[in-house]
């Protein structure tokens, strides 16, 4: 799950679900990674979410896209705070949600790769980067690494087809890549130089 | 001399490095303490020179491209400081015309790449809001005949008038109205909607509000993708702007007619660009779509009346109310007027946003304005309208684009996606490809485009392994008809498209992968085999390379590939300092 450190911000990819209470990797600030209580800063956010919208049918997708936008996936408990809030069956919720491609369940790494697959980027080789960014970080497409550091997808296009194949790494898009050219920007991800 | 500076800030340049570019110019400015504007613009359309500054002068525009950060301390050291072009990286000077833009004429682009569309200003100074000003003293009636007199068509693909549209709207009944802009640009290999949006939010917002005052409709939704971000703010900003200035809002320029504009952003689906499925898409459901009647002119958006139009159809409107409908007209064929844009890309020279009339010839937008084939490769193919359109040949260079040629020929003028295709592409392969983007997008509600799609896929899988005969293919085409004639909405209706096209065109190349077992372009991974040549050094490069392991060889010897361990992925040759692996 993704926290938010209630001393300094700092949001952060976080594994051990059992641990009571975790560090801030950026502060050292200990506080609790339980849903409840006073410093779970995730339910706070999630009402915050909420309240901004009215609650009606077409709220669906904007509060979705907006859990998504502060957690990275969407967990399962808020979904159910959503239904209640909306006053919507669960099963509905993840009827919509499961039906569109932007919509997430499991937790992403830090970083997001996005191989795309465009026209353009497919007869410029975009299978044999997919291929080696794969190869690279040994991971199926779709999947996260066992560090949570790069979850890698493909997408249908990222409209920057003059300068295909291109991959997007989180919001930088990566232009004219030959499959040398992917894995040494993977490469410089990993050192944490970008 | 006073002059300006420009900076191409769309996706595309960002994507190249235009931020940083900006930065270093911001940068050398100070340094030299130089008071020139500085302006971060839309798409200017030369993609494959991003990115890329314009530098106006008294005497032209100087256009610099194909920069990188490192170049700007000279730059601006002999264009600002010394005033000489710096000649590295010029692309044009005022004293000669690029001939990228001999062939295009720009109505719908005139201010992408022109102004800062965050800038509410500078729209209004290149004539912006004119056209709405005038507009809301004409009655409602007399802009729907003027759209009907320009022939203006729908550009979203299927280019039904638009005059006529917004004319059902109108005699629609009901207390209230909704208005819609398509942005949900699905198309893979596609981005005019994304550049139209990026560098000239404010003239989609004109045409919406025009058309809201004639149809009477009281609140409208821009859909647009979420992949697009910047498109979002600017539109978001757009939006703002023009509520302060009383363009949109409540009593719109002191008049009694009231409309307000809400973005709401896509999840997603490529299914969503059909109109139903996305106003559902609105409501918070799943965006399927449904059947029509009734249309959504009757029962749209919250089952009231709604027009929909797409980004660039909307962006047109202002332009032919300032210029008027016989100037529209004036422009295009008989049948379609004005212009139309494309995203010119795949193996091009010069790939990037091309804005033409319509009714100009494929060659002209390729060749004259692409400048043909990149590597010095032969034109193959060029497939136009993306998954729902076909793929046309050198027979079709000189088809002038229009809806109705296009059609005939087996594509579509479709949103305007246009990727050129040279001799190493495989047209079974770039069949086998679109298949697996609509079967993944098909929504599932109909049986023809759910079912069908996959067992037409599966058929393109077995043909690009040489698997299937004669019989399969005619077969294929049987299905892909029924696919056409029985599915729901335009997604299945097209899907079997790029199939047909492909198989009326390159019928000889579906034989040689199931007759003779061969893929002439070299791409279907079962038919080929890589082999290393006498002429290998022995540097073990492609050894550490292969991903499967499949390659040995001792130092200085000549490498052997292990055919039945190699997964032909190529990266051998990629790799290869001397060209010593062949591919068959």
């Amino acid at each position: 799950m993704k926290l938010e450190c209630d001393n300094c911000g700092h949001e952060w990819f976080y594994q051990d679900e059992e641990e009571d209470m975790v560090l801030c990797p950026e502060c050292q600030n200990e506080m609790k990674a339980s849903l409840e209580g006073e410093s779970c800063s995730l339910e706070r956010d999630v009402e915050g979410v909420l309240e901004t919208y009215p609650s009606q049918p077409s709220s669906l997708i904007p509060i979705l896209q907006e859990i998504q936008k502060k957690f990275g996936y969407l967990p399962r408990d808020v979904i159910e705070d959503i239904a209640e809030y909306l006053e919507l069956p669960v099963s509905k919720i993840y009827g919509v949600a499961t039906f569109y491609a932007q919509f997430r369940f499991e937790p992403l790494g830090d970083h997001m790769i996005r191989v795309c697959h465009g026209t353009a980027c497919h007869v410029k080789g975009a299978d044999k980067i997919g291929e080696a960014v794969e190869n690279k970080l040994g991971i199926e497409t779709g999947e996260t690494t066992e560090d949570g550091q790069f979850t890698l997808e493909r997408v249908a296009c990222l409209g920057c087809c003059s300068l295909a194949p291109v991959m997007m790494v989180d919001d930088t898009a990566h232009g004219d890549l030959t499959r040398e050219k992917a894995k040494d920007i993977i490469e410089k991800y990993k050192e944490g130089e970008t | 001399m006073s002059k300006n500076i420009r900076v191409g800030y769309a996706s595309c340049g960002i994507a190249a490095g235009a931020e940083e570019v900006y930065q270093a110019l911001e940068g050398e400015l100070e340094k030299h303490g130089l008071d020139i504007d500085l302006e971060k613009v839309g798409c200017i359309g030369m993609c494959h020179n991003e990115p890329i500054i314009e530098i106006e002068d008294d005497e032209g525009t100087y256009t610099y491209g194909n920069l990188e950060a490192d170049n700007i301390s000279q730059l601006v050291e002999k264009h600002l400081v010394e005033e000489i072009p710096y000649e590295d990286k010029l692309i044009t000077s005022p004293s000669e015309e690029y001939d990228y833009f001999t062939k295009q004429r720009k109505l719908v682009l005139r201010n992408s790449g022109e102004i800062d569309p965050e800038s509410i200003e500078d729209y209004i100074e290149r004539d912006g809001y004119e056209a709405l000003e005038n507009a809301l003293d004409m009655e409602p009636q007399e802009i729907i005949d003027t759209i009907k007199e320009s022939n203006l068509r729908g550009r979203g693909g299927a280019g039904f008038p638009t005059g006529m549209k917004w004319q059902f709207a109108k005699d629609a009944d009901a207390d209230e109205k909704y208005l819609i802009c398509n942005a949900d640009e699905g198309d893979p290999g596609a981005f005019m909607d994304r550049s139209v949006l990026e560098g000239d939010p404010h003239a989609v917002l004109e045409g919406m509000i025009i058309g809201a005052y004639a149809t009477g409709a009281s609140k409208g939704y821009i859909y647009c993708r979420a992949e697009y971000p910047i498109a979002v703010k600017r539109l978001g900003i757009a939006i703002e702007k023009a509520r302060v200035r009383g363009f949109l809002g409540e009593s719109i320029l002191d008049t009694d007619f009231s409309f307000d504009i809400q973005i709401k952003e896509g999840a997603g689906a490529f299914v969503c660009g059909e109109e139903t499925a996305l106003m559902h898409s609105i409501e918070g459901e799943r965006g399927m779509p449904r059947p029509r009647p009734p249309f959504p002119a009757q029962e749209g958006l919250f089952e009231k009346p709604t027009n929909i139009n797409n980004v660039e159809t909307w962006a047109n409107v202002p332009w032919i109310l300032r210029n008027g409908a016989e100037e529209f007209n004036s422009i295009g064929t008989e049948e379609s007027g004005g212009t139309k844009v494309f995203a010119l890309a795949g193996k091009i020279k010069r790939g990037g946003l091309v804005e033409v009339p319509i009714g100009t010839t494929l060659r002209e937008v390729i060749f004259d304005i692409g400048g043909g084939i990149a590597d010095k490769k032969d034109f193959k193919a060029v497939q136009l309208g993306g998954p729902s359109g076909g793929c046309l040949t050198t027979d079709h260079l000189d088809t002038p684009v229009d809806y109705e040629t296009l059609t005939e020929a087996g594509a579509i003028m479709g949103s305007g996606g246009m990727i050129v295709m040279d001799e190493d592409d495989c047209m079974v392969n770039v069949a086998h490809y679109f298949l697996d983007f609509t079967q993944e997008e098909s929504c599932g509600k109909c049986t023809f485009c759910r079912v069908g799609t996959k067992r037409l896929l599966e058929m393109l899988e077995d043909f690009s392994k040489g698997k299937g005969n004669e019989e399969e293919i005619d077969k294929l085409k049987d299905m892909a008809d029924k696919i056409k004639k029985h599915s729901l909405c335009g997604l299945g209706q097209t899907a079997p498209n790029p199939v047909l096209t492909t198989l009326r065109y390159f019928e000889d190349e579906y034989k040689a992968h199931l007759e003779d077992g061969e893929c002439p372009a070299n791409v279907c991974r079962e038919l080929i085999t890589y082999t290393v040549s006498e002429d290998c050094i022995g540097c073990g490069t492609c050894a550490q390379e292969c991903p499967a392991n499949a390659i040995s060889g001792g130092s200085k010897e000549v490498h052997v590939i292990d055919q039945d361990v190699c997964i032909r992925c190529g990266a051998c040759q990629e790799v290869c300092p001397v060209d010593a692996v062949e591919v068959e």
